[in-house]
């Protein structure tokens, strides 16, 4: 069946429905350049509310599989791509991707120009878009909904037997991330988003980790007095969303990109190692560089191809932020290290600041 | 890190001449190296022996040295030139041999030449198995069991520990020359002898097979701060078993996990930084289609052919790149060359899938052992690029110039099901379309994945391919409707194809194809999926979304036509004209186009051409790019026959040729034409006849008189010609149905052979120099030792070689450039062909000449004249106070069941040269690498008869002459030097055979035996640059003039 794809800046484009689309939906549109990894960045907390466009033509090629997801369902709104494979291939594969998408009800719209698609995007910017089966353009304008609330949990969960405990606050965060904070040994409290600082207290945990998650930063406002109290009391790591929270917190500003870093191939520069490393991205905003001026971090991660901020370092304070995915999935493996560095003062339990 | 200021001179070692396994791409490799080393400021030395390559034009370098590539020669000219640096990953294996053997030597310390780029403990590491093995030990990384052995002995005790299948390589060679795969002891034997003798070291690595694993290639840059990046990883649709070099192979990969993809990155991230490269590597892995289990399998720590083709592939210019990180820089402070808007510190993102098919040499050789494994065959690849899989396949396929008809490979509808299973079995290289047969027969995908361990994937998509085929067939021009059609083309279905499906004429379709509105859109390689905006006209086509090529610049355009993949006959030599012309045509103004589908060459350099279509070179692709971009003059001189078989094509679509005509081209390849023409110009030619079937072949032959020789029309590298000396051999031949009519019957000349290229405008005409072979008329030129100047023609004979082509040239009008053969017989000069188009030999006229030919010509061609570009005075023969030999390089060890003799068939896949003052010192450089390898040898065998004046020869020379004895065991002796076999018999090909699979040289003509003699004499070689050769020219030029 065919669909169509309107965007905000005014162009349609049309295509194949290959898994089903009750009369339209609507979201950001987006677009993701690894050519791996579909499986993950579909299942990635981040993306919620948001158009998918794949930048490689084809998707689906190893189907899906049931040890790669990143939460236990996909968050898309869509996906579009150029050809979706029929079948997967590969012999973990459990659902083709059609089939898959088809079970959570989220459209696949196939033979898209999705070049011509990407361009238009890099030049109007991230905007909103509309997938409908009418080829009349009604582009919604972008809703006030708070898709923070929608993905983090609604429990406290303990994981991992011993070892220090870490208490993950859950803004929409990636398997990945709780994954490679166990493979160190670490025992890990996933708590939701707005959990008291009390609450975390009482937790007595060894350190924070402030997750990834979806949407605007500042939607978040009123959380930022009880998040700056939590990360100046204890050993703080902060990953995307979380990083622009501990700026916010810290009296910075953020501003959203024309069209985001979204891939498996954003070149940072660490300041520290004085090399660069390649990283996965996912995020639409970005810590302003000149609001950190007058706050107690230094940059230490810079993107090479704009230059803007990609992670910062309290001064004084065990408080690693970083903008990027250490976590991977999808994307290179190279910045695992900052686990490791963040770990380090966790175990020397610098977290007696009061 | 900037550069380094402390280096003022850099010696980069080239890769010599072609063989299989080392081609065209280190052209590329090093043609980038020396122009990012020019920008930077230093002085280049390079040294390549390698007449044929851009790397060695004088504005590519400083100093060009055409000297041998062995440690004596490399070390005269380092003392010569006192280079601060050296650079030796960019001359493939060849030049890491060389620095290898430089740095044990003492050499570089010696004269305090720092090695640039990755350090020599690297490359050891990298090659030495030994402390490579030990290496990954330390890292935790997979590798095979495996021992390193230098003996039977030692590796049957292995065998019998592990069991088989056992893959054997041999340390240091090329293109895993010498190994293979052993299902059992017997082969074992076999493999482990013969890959003893064929590695310098006497050493061979025995490990553990994982033939029918995935096999994953990650190209990996490293700086010198530790910033690693892949630019690429490969997929190779022919699982472990079959060499890289001859795999179809897909970038990126297709059906890995992200998981995966990254557990093989991780891994090669951590190899190269172990170590400790600067610079581009290569690394090979093997994945267990079932598991995450994974073994690395090799390590390559230099540029490579895989390199080529992921710069290709990507835009990333991995040798440009890595030549900067060699002199200091790091990734972050280079730009991207592609996008200019971001840097070298990045990962290609891709947005299209590209296929490397192989180009095999089984046409030219349909006797060679056609079966594929470790060993490399395949003398080139040709690449394609789209947004959908089968679209890309077939593009590649199309590039490959073979006797298929679309997917339907040639002979093999005649074949039933057991025998296409053998194929796959066999691994031939004809396995491609015997899948896609038996998928058309019906059989299961899932049994061809049994018999080939291909991923269901790939054949998923050839499967997908029969179907539409067959929808194909179920339509015709008159019944197909848009959206079918429009689909066919999308998924690569070719005009040709459909013409030849709905029995109608190629441009029928085409007309159809047009009314309907379906033409190609042409997208960019950018490197980053449109993420950045990109100024690189780099293009490929595709049936599927907006074409989005960016406004010309207004200037005139030029379409230069390339020449596709390096196959023999057709190789280097080709892409150094078309580039030549692009040069050319930019100086002059012109907007320059290239169509190609060679990764490995310079001409598919996005940055030569100003814009590049990665295309096949099919009449259909052509014309669509001369459409697309509105072209009017288009140059098919420098594509070889590629280009020239299109002409007749072209020219029937409308399209205005420069300088030549079908008309013209048809008159020097229609036999009866061409024979007319020479009459009409009073130019003697061969007595010919021409013959349609086997009584009138049996008629002719024996009224021209034997010795005749056959040929059919429209060859090029002498492809199914053979001298016949008698009726009893002309019956035999007939018998074999080796013949295919019409048959073109000349007498064989037994007289002395040259050649000439000339530049004309149809008035005038440049000939620089005459060629003369050393070898008898008989011997396909491509094959001959040759002279440049002539060495013994009379001057009334180069007169006539000058008049007769100055005659031709006129009277057919034609401008540009062509190349004349000629025999020279009982005081006779006779034309035997004329060739409308740059030749084989033209890269080693202008060298050694120092007049550009291709360059002049091409201006000839847009329509200057010569008098106004060449000065009257230096339009006559150059003055050459040296000699210049060409000799033939043969790769024939690497393809068993080829015979080394020489004939009329072009066997040869490269060739090297040496100058020298006089001709015994050009002899003893053509041959003393081999010489050098054989210095305690004084033995040689003679097969058949030899006259007493070279048997005396010989034992003046202190030389030992055997003739009887086992020939089995003489061959393995450390005193053979070479074989003899001037009678040439058929039944002895065996002999000859095996004295080649010992890498023995093989004499089967006199008087390239009686060169091989002159050279004994000589004990010194002296080392000079080209241009300080050309010095002595000018000086020379100027006393004739005073």
């Amino acid at each position: 069946m065919k669909a169509y794809l309107h965007v905000a800046s005014g162009k349609t484009f049309s295509g194949e429905l290959a898994a089903p689309l009750e009369e339209k939906v609507s979201g950001e549109i987006v677009f993701f350049t690894g050519m791996t990894g579909y499986q993950e960045v579909l299942t990635d907390p981040s993306y919620k509310n948001q158009i998918i466009v794949f930048t490689y033509p084809l998707i689906g090629n190893y189907g899906i599989n049931e040890d790669d997801f990143e939460s236990k369902r996909p968050h898309v709104e869509a996906v579009v791509v150029y050809e979706a494979s029929r079948e997967g291939f590969h012999y973990g594969a459990k659902y083709s991707l059609a089939e898959y998408l088809q079970h959570w009800n989220i459209p696949l719209l196939t033979h898209v120009d999705t070049r011509a698609l990407v361009k238009e995007i890099r030049t109007a910017g991230t905007m909103m878009a509309e997938l409908s089966l009418s080829p009349i353009p009604a582009v919604a304008d972008e809703e006030a909904v708070f898709p923070v609330r929608a993905v983090s949990t609604k429990t406290i969960e303990t994981y991992g037997e011993a070892g220090p405990h870490l208490v993950l606050i859950d803004f929409g965060y990636k398997k990945s991330i709780l994954q490679s904070l166990l493979a160190r040994g670490c025992r890990v409290t996933v708590v939701p988003h707005d959990t008291a600082p009390e609450a975390i207290d009482a937790l007595k945990p060894d350190g924070l980790v402030l997750s990834n998650g979806p949407g605007d930063p500042k939607q978040l406002s009123p959380q930022l007095p009880a998040i700056r109290r939590l990360i100046d009391r204890y050993p703080t790591l902060a990953i995307c969303l979380g990083h622009q929270l501990v700026a916010l917190a810290y009296g910075a500003d953020t501003e959203k990109l024309r069209f985001g870093h979204r891939g498996a191939n954003q070149p940072v520069w660490d300041a520290v190692k004085q090399n660069v490393m390649m990283t996965s991205q996912n995020h639409s905003y970005v810590v302003k560089e000149g609001s950190l001026v007058g706050a107690p971090f230094d940059i230490r991660f810079i993107n090479v191809n704009d230059g803007s901020v990609e992670g910062i370092v309290h001064r004084h304070k065990p408080i690693l932020s970083v903008q990027y995915h250490p976590e991977a999935h999808p994307g290179p493996h190279d910045t695992g290290y900052i686990f490791d560095e963040f770990l380090q003062t966790v175990f020397k339990g610098e977290n007696v600041y009061a | 890190m900037p550069k380094d200021t402390s280096l003022q001179s850099i010696l980069l070692i080239g890769s010599g001449p072609i063989v299989i396994g080392q081609a065209a791409e280190f052209d590329y490799s090093g043609t980038q190296a020396c122009i990012a080393l020019k920008e930077e400021g230093y002085r280049v030395i390079l040294v390549n022996n390698n007449p044929a390559t851009i790397m060695t034009d004088e504005v590519h370098a400083d100093a060009v040295y055409f000297e041998p590539l062995t440690v004596e020669a490399v070390e005269a000219i380092i003392a010569k030139e006192r280079p601060d640096g050296l650079l030796a990953t960019f001359g493939g294996q060849t030049g890491l041999n060389m620095a290898f053997q430089l740095h044990e030597a003492g050499v570089l310390e010696k004269y305090g030449v720092r090695l640039l780029g990755t350090p020599i403990e690297a490359i050891k590491r990298g090659e030495d198995r030994e402390a490579f093995r030990a290496l990954m030990h330390e890292l935790g990384e997979p590798v095979p069991e495996s021992e390193i052995v230098t003996s039977v002995e030692e590796a049957v005790a292995f065998a019998e520990q592990i069991g088989f299948p056992i893959i054997i390589r041999p340390a240091y060679t090329l293109g895993g020359t010498g190994g293979g795969i052993a299902e059992n002891m017997e082969q074992f034997l076999a493999l482990v002898e013969k890959g003893l003798a064929e590695s310098p070291i006497r050493q061979c690595l025995i490990e553990r097979s994982v033939a029918g694993f995935k096999e994953i290639e990650y190209e990996v840059m490293r700086d010198q701060s530790n910033t690693c990046i892949t630019v690429c990883n490969m997929e190779n649709v022919d699982p472990v078993g079959i060499h890289t070099g001859d795999s179809i192979v897909v970038a990126p990969s297709q059906t890995l996990t992200d998981e995966e993809y990254q557990m093989l990155r991780s891994s090669a991230v951590k190899i190269i930084s172990a170590l400790g490269i600067i610079g581009g590597c290569n690394i090979q892995f093997a994945l267990d289609p079932n598991s995450k289990q994974y073994y690395l399998i090799e390590v390559n720590p230099r540029v490579s052919r895989s390199s080529a083709l992921a710069s290709k592939a990507t835009g990333y210019p991995i040798a440009r790149i890595a030549a900067k990180l060699a002199v200091g820089y790091t990734l972050a402070e280079l730009v991207n060359p592609v996008t200019k808007t971001t840097y070298a510190s990045f990962e290609p993102a891709l947005d299209y899938v590209v296929v490397k098919f192989p180009r095999l040499p089984f046409d030219k050789f349909p006797h060679a052992d056609r079966k594929l494994g470790t060993q490399m065959k395949a003398t080139g690849e040709v690449m394609a690029i789209d947004r959908n899989m089968e679209r890309a396949f077939q593009k590649a396929v199309q590039s490959l110039e073979g006797k298929n008809n679309g997917l339907f490979g040639p002979e093999l509808a005649a074949k039933a099901n057991d025998e296409l299973k053998q194929l796959l079995v066999d691994k031939d290289d004809r396995r491609f379309f015997a899948i896609l047969e038996l998928l058309r027969r019906g059989v299961a995908v899932e049994e061809i994945h049994e018999w080939t361990k291909i991923d269901r994937f790939f054949l998923a998509s050839f499967e997908r391919l029969v179907v539409l085929e067959k929808q194909a067939a179920a339509t015709t021009i008159d019944t197909i409707d848009e959206p079918t059609f429009r689909f066919l083309k999308e998924k690569g279905f070719s005009d040709a194809f459909l013409a030849e499906t709905w029995g109608v004429s190629e441009l029928d379709v085409r007309k159809k194809r047009k009314e309907l509105g379906i033409t190609p859109s042409y997208k960019m390689v950018d490197t980053c999926a449109a993420e950045f905006h990109s100024e690189t006209d780099y293009y490929y086509s595709t049936y599927f979304g907006e074409d989005e090529r960016k406004k010309a610049s207004g200037k005139e355009k030029v379409l230069i036509i390339g020449a596709g993949p390096i196959r023999i006959g057709q190789g280097i030599e080709f892409d150094y004209s078309s580039v030549h012309s692009v040069f050319a045509l930019q100086k002059e103004g012109y907007e320059t186009v290239m169509i190609n589908n060679n990764p490995e060459t310079v001409s598919t350099d996005f940055a030569v051409a100003d814009r590049l279509y990665f295309e096949p070179l099919t009449l259909e692709s052509v014309l669509d790019v001369i459409e697309a971009e509105q072209i009017k003059h288009v140059i098919v001189q420098f594509g070889g026959q590629t280009a020239i078989n299109l002409v007749k094509g072209l020219e029937e679509a409308g399209v205005p040729l420069l300088g030549v005509t079908y008309d013209m081209i048809d008159q020097l390849e229609d036999r009866d034409r061409f024979y007319q023409l020479l009459e009409d110009l009073d130019i003697p030619h061969v007595p010919g006849l021409m013959a349609n079937n086997a009584e009138e072949l049996a008629a002719k032959a024996a009224e021209i008189g034997y010795p005749v020789l056959l040929r059919p029309s429209y060859v090029i590298g002498g492809r199914g010609m053979f001298i016949v000396h008698s009726e009893a051999q002309l019956a035999a031949l007939i018998e074999q149905g080796e013949l295919t009519y019409p048959i073109l019957i000349d007498a064989y000349l037994d007289g002395k052979e040259a050649e000439a290229d000339i530049a004309t405008d149809g008035t005038d005409i440049l000939l620089p120099t005459i060629i003369e072979h050393v070898e008898k008329a008989g011997v396909h030129s491509g094959d001959s030792y040759a002279w440049l100047p002539a060495q013994t023609l009379t001057d009334e004979e180069k007169a006539k070689i000058i008049d007769y082509a100055g005659r031709i040239a006129k009277k057919l009008g034609f401008k540009g450039i062509m190349n004349i053969q000629y025999v020279i017989a009982d005081g006779n000069v006779y034309v035997l062909e004329v060739n409308p188009r740059a030749s084989r030999t033209v890269p080693i006229v202008s060298k050694t000449t120092g007049v550009p030919l291709a360059q002049i010509a091409t201006k000839l061609l847009l329509g200057k004249s010569l008098v106004d570009i060449v000065d009257d005075k230096a339009r006559g023969l150059a003055v050459m106070p040296y000699a210049v030999l060409k000799y033939p390089v043969f790769s024939s060890h690497k393809l068993p069941g080829v015979d080394p003799m020489v004939g009329p068939e072009m066997k040869s896949t490269g060739e090297g040269i040496s100058i020298a003052a006089t001709k015994e010192e050009a002899a003893y450089k053509a041959f003393y690498p081999y010489l050098q390898k054989k210095a305690n040898a004084n033995e040689i065998y003679v097969i058949g008869n030899i006259d007493a004046e070279l048997e005396a020869e010989m034992t003046a020379k202190q030389l030992t002459i055997v003739s009887d004895g086992s020939f089995a065991d003489w061959v393995k002796r450390d005193t053979a030097l070479a074989v003899i076999n001037l009678g040439k018999e058929e039944d002895e090909a065996n002999k000859r055979m095996t004295a080649l699979s010992r890498q023995l040289l093989v004499f089967t003509e006199r008087e390239t035996l009686k060169l091989f003699l002159q050279a004994l004499d000589v004990d010194h070689l002296d080392v000079q640059p080209i241009h300080g050769w050309l010095e002595k020219k000018k000086q020379a030029e100027q006393a004739v003039i005073a």
